[in-house]
Formats: C-alpha cells, structure tokens, sequence
C-alpha cells in the first residue's frame, strides 16, 4: 500500500479570531484526478496556502509521498515534487513564454543557478521547452512577451508552467476563472491531456469541467471537509445541494 | 508537412533564447568608441575616467535594481567605502593598484552580503529607507573617525604604477583613464555573461514576479543576496578607482546625493539591459558641464525637470523603445526574412 | 540637563508640525513626497519675507506662512502629484526628487542663496529663570504652539466626522469611496493641511535652524523620513511619538556622546525598520 502522493492531517489555520481551515484531513492517491469543490469562501486558497507551504498552518501537517513537509519552505516543496497553478495568473509579464518554462525546467534540473554558462544552450531543456509550447499550443506566441499574450493563451502558460517543474502532485488553482467561452476547450483539451502519473487536486468553481474531468470530489465548506466521494455521489448529496441552493438563494 | 513546421519552430525558439548571447556589432564599436575617445582626446582624459567610473557605480545599482528589481537609495555606501578602503590601503603602505582594487572590492562586497538579509522582506519602501539608513550611518562613521578616514581634510594617496608599469598620478591621466576602462569593461563582460545566464534569468524573474519565482522552486532569497553582494563589489571597485586614479576621498561619497545621482544616471541611460548606467553616466556628466557653465547654479533645476519629465511620461517606453530598437539591431537577418 | 530635554522637546515638536503631513501623506496615499521640505521652506521664507521687507509682526506672518504653503500644496497636487497616487515607489521617490531639485534653485534665483533670518519679537527673545534653570522663551512657545496643533489634529481626527471619514479612507480608500466618501476631496484637502502644516513648521524652525536657504529641502528631507519611519504613519500620535524621540535623542546625543553623534538615529531607524518592516508602512496586508 504506497503512500499516498498528498495527505494533510488535522490541518488548522487561524487568522485572529477566524477559522479560515478547520481540522482538514485528506488525502490525494498517485495519479489521482481529484476535484476540491465548495462555496466561495469556504478556504479553498488557503488550504491550497497551506499545502504548497506560503502559509504556515496554526496546527496539523503536510506529508508529500510520505514525507512530512510541514517545516519546507514553498521552493523546497516544489523541488519535492509539489506544484501549483495560481487563480490569478502569476506570470512574468516582459520574459516570454519559452524563457518562462526553460527557467521553470532549469530549476527542476538544478541548474537553475549556473551564472557561467549561456541559457538556453542546453539541448535537452529547449527540447522539453518546445514540447511543452507544443502541447499547450503556444509556439505561435513563444517568443513574445507574456503580457502581450491573449488572457486564454496566459491561462494555458500558467498551467505549462506548473508542468514544467515535473511534479508529481499539481494543484490547480481555478485553471478556467476568467477564460472566455471559446477558449474554454483548450484548456478542458490540457487538462484531460495532462501525464497520467502526476496527481492533480482541481480546485474549480466551474462545475463542468469538475464534472468532467474529476474521479473522485472532495467539498469544502467554512473551512471543513463536508464530504468525498465519487462525482455521482456527491451531485446526489442532500447536504452539497443544500450548501449550493443555499448559496443561490442568498444571491 | 508538419515535420519541417517542427524544424520551423525549433530554429525559431534556438533563435529566441540565444538572441542575446552573442556580441553584436554595435557593441563591439561601442566599446571601441570609447578606447578611442581616451586616445584621440587625451586632454578629457580626466573627464573620460570621470564617466568610466561614474559608469559602473551605475552598473553595479543595474545589477540589483535594473536586472533584480531591488530598489536602493543608499547605493553610495558601497561606493565610498570602496574608495576609502582603497585610500586606506594606500596610505598603509600598499601602493599597488590592481591589489589595492581587488581587496577594496571584496570589502565593499562583504559589508553588500551583510547587508542584504535586511532587504529580504518587507516593501519597496521600507527598502529605500533602510539602505538610505546604512549609507548615512556609514557616513557618520567614516566622519567621526577621522583618525582613519582623515574625516573632512581625507587621506594622502600615492599609487604605484598599475601592473608596475602604467604611472596612474597626476601627470598619468590617460593611464588613469586606461585602467579605468579595462576595470570596466572586464567587469562589464562578466555581468553580460551573467545577465545570460541562467542564473541572470531567475533574476528576472525574480523581478518579475518574485511569488511565482518561488513556486518555481527558485531560492529567492539566496539569489538575491548573492547579486547585492556581487553589486556591492563593483560599486566598492569604482570607488576604489576614484580614490586610486583622482588621489581625493571626501566624505561627501557617502552622501544621499551620490546615491541619488547615481540612481539618475541610471534611469537617463535605462535599467536593465547593462548598457544604461554607462549611457546614463556620460550624458549626466557631459550635461552637467555644459549646463554649469552656461548656468553653474541651476544645473541641478534642468536634472530635476529631466526627471519630473521622465517620470510623467513613463519610464518604462523609454526602456521599451530603447530595447525595440536594440532588438531591431540584433535580431538575425535569416530569421528577420523567415518573419 | 532639563535645558537640553525642553531643547529636545522643542526640537521635536517642531519637527512633528513639519513633518506630520508627510506622514499622514504616506499613510493616507502610500505616497513618499520627499519634496515635502520644499513646502516648509516656502512657509520659512514667506515669514523671513514679510517680516524683513514688509515689517509684518512675526505672529501675523505665521497663519499665512501655513495658508501661502497650503495654496501651493493644492496647485501642486491637483496638477502634478495626482499622477502618481497609483505608481511604484520608485516612480514617486524619483518624481519627488525631481520636484526638490527644480524647487531650490528657483528659490535661488529668486532670492538668492544667503540664509533669510527671521528675527523674533523681543517678547519672545530671552530666556525665563525656573528653579535655577535657563529656559529660552521662543522654546516654550514653539512646545505650547506646536502642542496646541498636536491636540487639536488629534481631537479633529477622533471627533468630527471629518476625521472619521478621513480615518475610513485611510484604512482602505476603496471601501470608503464605495460608501461615498469623496476620497478624492480628501486626499486634496489632506495634501493641503499637510503643507501648510509644512509650511508653519518651516515658519516656526527658522529662527532655531539659523534662517532659510535655498538647500533647506535637502537638509532636512532626512530628518523627515527618519521622524516617519520611527513613528510610523498611524496617525498623530505615532508622529509625535517619532518627533519627540528623534528630537530629543538628536540634541541629547550631540550633546553627551558627540562623536557617536546622528548614528543613533540612523541606528534607531534601520533597527526600527528590521523589526517591523510592514508594520509602519503597509495599512493594510493588501500589498
């Protein structure tokens, strides 16, 4: 029985007086396909904070493949294996989407840190950079700036970029909030394309794609885990329902 | 098809991320230029150090604020003690420039890896301030020790020849302005080849966007340090090369005007392409000659203008237009008819 | 030993009137104006002014010198600053300079470079005897003065609404215009009281700093910056916390320990900033 890729114990986090996470136990299996669903509000961005390590928790661990790294540092945890997407694009606005990923590879390389040698000489990494332009579908935009690139293709490169650290758990963070229609299904088409044995948590407010892509759901409400389980059984649950109506009838 | 399409691409990325490695020709004759001018005019010869210098003092705040995007007000500190090191050793006995230099930077680059952890966290604003803090403690120091620094009336200092052989003193001007130039350029080609670098890249992106740098498994912190040191150590080398070419230390070097000035010349010229500060530094210091002639008073009023000016329209299309046309110069012509 | 903490005192106060609108600017509009000096020395010099050429008696001169910097303060910001409230602090200090720069030497060629001195009412010359100790009258005046306007921002800030609105915009100015609050006018009138607080503070220090020169911005910018990186920008009290202890550990040091002499204060101010780094500027975690 392998461990499992990502587990959280007892995880707490207090802001002053406010519970944002509520003693969360999970866990996500190699190669899962996980959805974490739940109200706005309910602490999704912080657990994933607390997860990939920018927020200390007030109580509880993180195990990654079975080790503890509550302690590591969020660079230290990406270099574990650990890599997330950000809900609001964390891009490098005036580097282009090829140096973006040749520096993401480097790092997984260790050699990131070289000031000697020339970027981008080595072979193997511009041919992995290429790869992953190619699966994203961003050669046309690969040598221009970030910020002149259309919001979807931005998205895309956000989820390239968390690929490119080769992890073995991705979080995704929203990966479709703000894409328009049209450019929806490309980043259904990456998702669904992604390397089987990494394990991604989605987290999504778009119940589609949740729906879609997602084997099993884990639902968060006020910072607690309501309930988990497979799609079916979660749409068929009295109790998300009622957090969801609940929700629509306030608004 | 599509396998020459692939070829297409792969040309097309080769291309883009090595556009920057090779030294083009406008560089080339910039640097000749300059080996020119000390030749060709050896009466400026003092004026020609004067920007040399003044140039890499600017080069060194490029590497932290240009490529890093680490703000400093108190860049002088690293500059003045520099020089005094440098001045100090001399009057010790040490005469020998290329010594004095190296040990003067190493120094300046120590007091850089002190005091970069403090930079680490908080905002832009609470960064000006504590370097300001340290160049204006460092100052206070240097000015109630004058037993070491010679406090206002400075330090004696005697070179010996660079390499034993190139008299640098009052009657060795064009010397002076040699040596100045080789220091620079070597350090210059030695920051290129980091800006290219892999470890120039994560500097940034660093700049960029430091959170996301992080979650990319970059070491922020530790790289930050490492090019503030760096930076510190070349602004501590152009200090010693004031002292060691112009005999004069004055504590006025740890003022908040130094590191203003030198923070100017670097936004005239532009950050983050290395090329600025020394742009930067010559049109700062040529302007200021001819302008306090004309009006010796009101220099400053025009340098000011310049800046309310720059500001208003936006620094970053200066930098952008200027980068648009050096791209335009060095962009390969078999890919510009690919285009 | 109590003459050098009432010169402390004194200096503090002052310092706190001169400096208490850039802190308010900073902590209103995270705006760093490091011209802020210029708005004092304009306010130093309309006093020396009207006093030396038009025999005005020093006490009228005061509320014009505080009017005369206000007005300039409103042209400024609503031609000039109000450009900058969004951009990066480089971009401000880099804009403020370049305002610094541009201000001394019109202030030189329209009035030369020697020191314009302020020549105080006999009645506020000299010093009285309290208990054996020497007190100079103009510091008592300037510690009552300056006391008076510490009490009433503070009873204005807390009591009228006003104040409360000003508090509101402060703490974040999206919710506030969210609840119609004119931040804009606030900013304005904010930016207006704070030069000619400015400019009142510059009236008031010309006599203790050996008049008005053109290099008055620059000399004292740093002195500023310190009284608003110690004291924070949380309001009155906080300035005042961070004048009165600059002012006194300034005059205390030069005194006792004068080859150590404003390296404390720099030392105060880089410690200061390490321990809180977001504490004093950042409002808000929204950074």
């Amino acid at each position: 029985m392998s461990a499992p890729a990502l587990e959280a114990r007892g995880l707490v986090r207090r802001f002053g007086g406010l519970i944002a996470t509520d003693n969360v136990s999970f866990s996500v299996e190699p190669g899962a396909r996980q959805a974490l669903i739940g109200p706005n509000g309910a602490g999704k961005t912080t657990l994933i904070n607390l997860l990939t390590g920018v927020v200390r928790p007030s109580a509880g661990s993180v195990f990654l493949e079975g080790e503890d790294v509550t302690a590591l540092s969020p660079s230290r945890r990406v270099r574990r294996g650990l890599s997330r997407t950000f809900q609001i694009n964390q891009l490098f606005p005036d580097l282009s989407p090829a140096e973006s990923l040749g520096l993401a590879i480097s790092e997984r390389n260790g050699s990131g840190g070289d000031f000697w040698r020339v970027a981008g000489g080595k072979a193997n990494i511009v041919a992995e950079v290429e790869e992953l332009l190619g699966r994203f579908g961003l050669e046309d935009a690969m040598d221009q700036p970030t910020r002149t690139l259309a919001y979807g293709k931005q998205r895309l490169l956000e989820i390239a970029l968390g690929l490119a650290s080769r992890p073995r758990v991705l979080l995704l963070d929203e990966p479709a909030a703000g894409v328009p229609e049209e450019e929806r299904r490309d980043i259904l088409a990456a998702l669904a394309a992604l390397p089987a044995e990494v394990a991604i948590l989605l987290i999504e407010h778009d119940m589609d794609l949740v729906f879609n892509f997602a084997k099993r759901i884990s639902v968060l409400v006020a910072g607690r885990l309501l309930c988990e389980g497979e799609p079916a059984a979660i749409a068929a649950d009295e109790r998300v329902r009622a957090v969801y109506l609940g929700e629509d009838a306030r608004g | 098809m599509s396998a020459p399409a692939r070829s297409e691409n792969s040309v097309r990325l080769a291309a883009h991320l090595r556009r920057r490695a090779r030294w083009r020709w406008p560089e080339i004759l910039f640097w000749l230029a300059i080996l020119a001018a000390i030749f060709a005019v050896p009466s400026r010869a003092a004026l020609i150090n004067e920007i040399l210098i003044a140039g890499l003092f600017a080069l060194s705040l490029d590497l932290i604020l240009g490529l890093t995007g680490v703000v400093s007000l108190g860049h002088a500190a690293f500059f003045g003690l520099g020089a005094y090191a440098a001045a100090i050793l001399s009057s010790e006995g040490i005469a020998d420039p290329t010594l004095g230099l190296v040990v003067s930077s190493l120094i300046a680059a120590a007091l850089g890896l002190a005091t970069a952890p403090l930079l680490l966290r908080g905002a832009d604003l609470t960064r000006l301030m504590v370097t300001m803090g340290i160049a204006l403690m460092l100052g206070e120091l240097a000015n109630r020790n004058s037993w070491l620094t010679g406090g206002a009336d400075g330090l004696n200092i005697a070179m010996a020849p660079v390499l034993g052989m190139f008299p640098i003193g009052f009657t060795g001007q064009r010397n002076a302005a040699l040596y100045s130039f080789v220091v620079l350029f070597l350090l210059f080609a030695l920051a290129r080849r980091l800006a290219r670098s892999p470890f120039g890249l994560s500097l940034l992106a660093i700049r960029e966007n430091r959170l996301r740098a992080g979650a990319l498994g970059v070491s922020t912190s530790r790289r930050i340090i490492a090019i503030y040191a760096l930076a510190a150590g070349y602004a501590g080398a152009a200090g010693a090369l004031l002292a060691q070419t112009t005999q004069i230390v004055s504590l006025d070097l740890f003022d908040f005007h130094r590191s203003a000035d030198v923070l100017l010349m670097l936004i005239i010229g532009g950050a983050g392409y290395l090329y600025g500060g020394i742009i930067g530094a010559a049109i700062f210091i040529v302007l200021r000659d001819v302008i306090s002639s004309a009006t010796p008073e009101y220099w400053e009023f025009w340098i000011g203008a310049l800046l309310v000016v720059l500001v208003l329209v936006g620094r970053e299309r200066f930098g952008e237009r200027a980068r648009q046309l050096l791209d335009r110069l060095k962009r390969p012509a078999a890919w510009e008819e690919a285009a | 030993m109590l003459t050098i903490l009432l010169d402390g005192i004194a200096y503090g106060m002052l310092l706190f009137v001169l400096s208490c609108g850039l802190s308010v600017t900073l902590g209103l509009m995270n705006f760093i104006n490091l011209a802020h000096g210029a708005f004092a020395m304009v306010g130093g010099y309309v006093t020396a002014l009207l006093m030396n050429r038009a025999g005005v008696p020093f006490l009228v001169t005061l509320p014009l010198a505080f009017f005369v910097s206000a007005a300039l303060g409103v042209v400024l910001e609503r031609t000039l600053y109000r450009r900058l409230y969004g951009a990066s602090p480089l971009d401000q200090v880099l804009f403020t300079i370049g305002l610094v720069l541009m201000a001394m030497p019109i202030a030189n060629y329209f009035l030369g470079d020697q020191a314009q001195q302020v020549h105080l009412p006999t009645w506020l010359s000299g010093r009285i005897e309290f208990h054996g100790v020497g007190i100079g009258i103009y510091r008592l005046f300037i510690i009552g003065v300056c006391g008076a306007i510490a009490a009433t921002l503070q009873v204005f800030l807390v009591k009228t609404r006003f104040g409360a609105r000003l508090r509101a915009a402060v703490d974040d100015s999206r919710v506030a215009s969210g609840l119609g609050i004119n931040v804009d006018l606030l900013f304005a009138i904010t930016f207006a009281v704070g030069s000619g607080l400015a400019g009142l503070g510059g009236a008031l220090a010309a006599d203790v700093v050996g008049g008005i020169d053109p290099s008055f911005p620059l000399k004292f910018m740093v002195p500023f910056l310190i009284v608003v990186t110690i004291g924070g920008s949380n309001g009155i009290l906080g300035a005042l916390v961070g004048s009165l202890l600059l002012g006194v550990l300034d005059v205390a040091g030069k005194y006792y320990a004068p080859s150590i002499g404003a390296f404390i204060i720099y030392f105060v101010m880089v410690v200061t900033l390490i321990l809180r780094p977001q504490g004093l500027f950042a409002r808000t975690d929204a950074r």
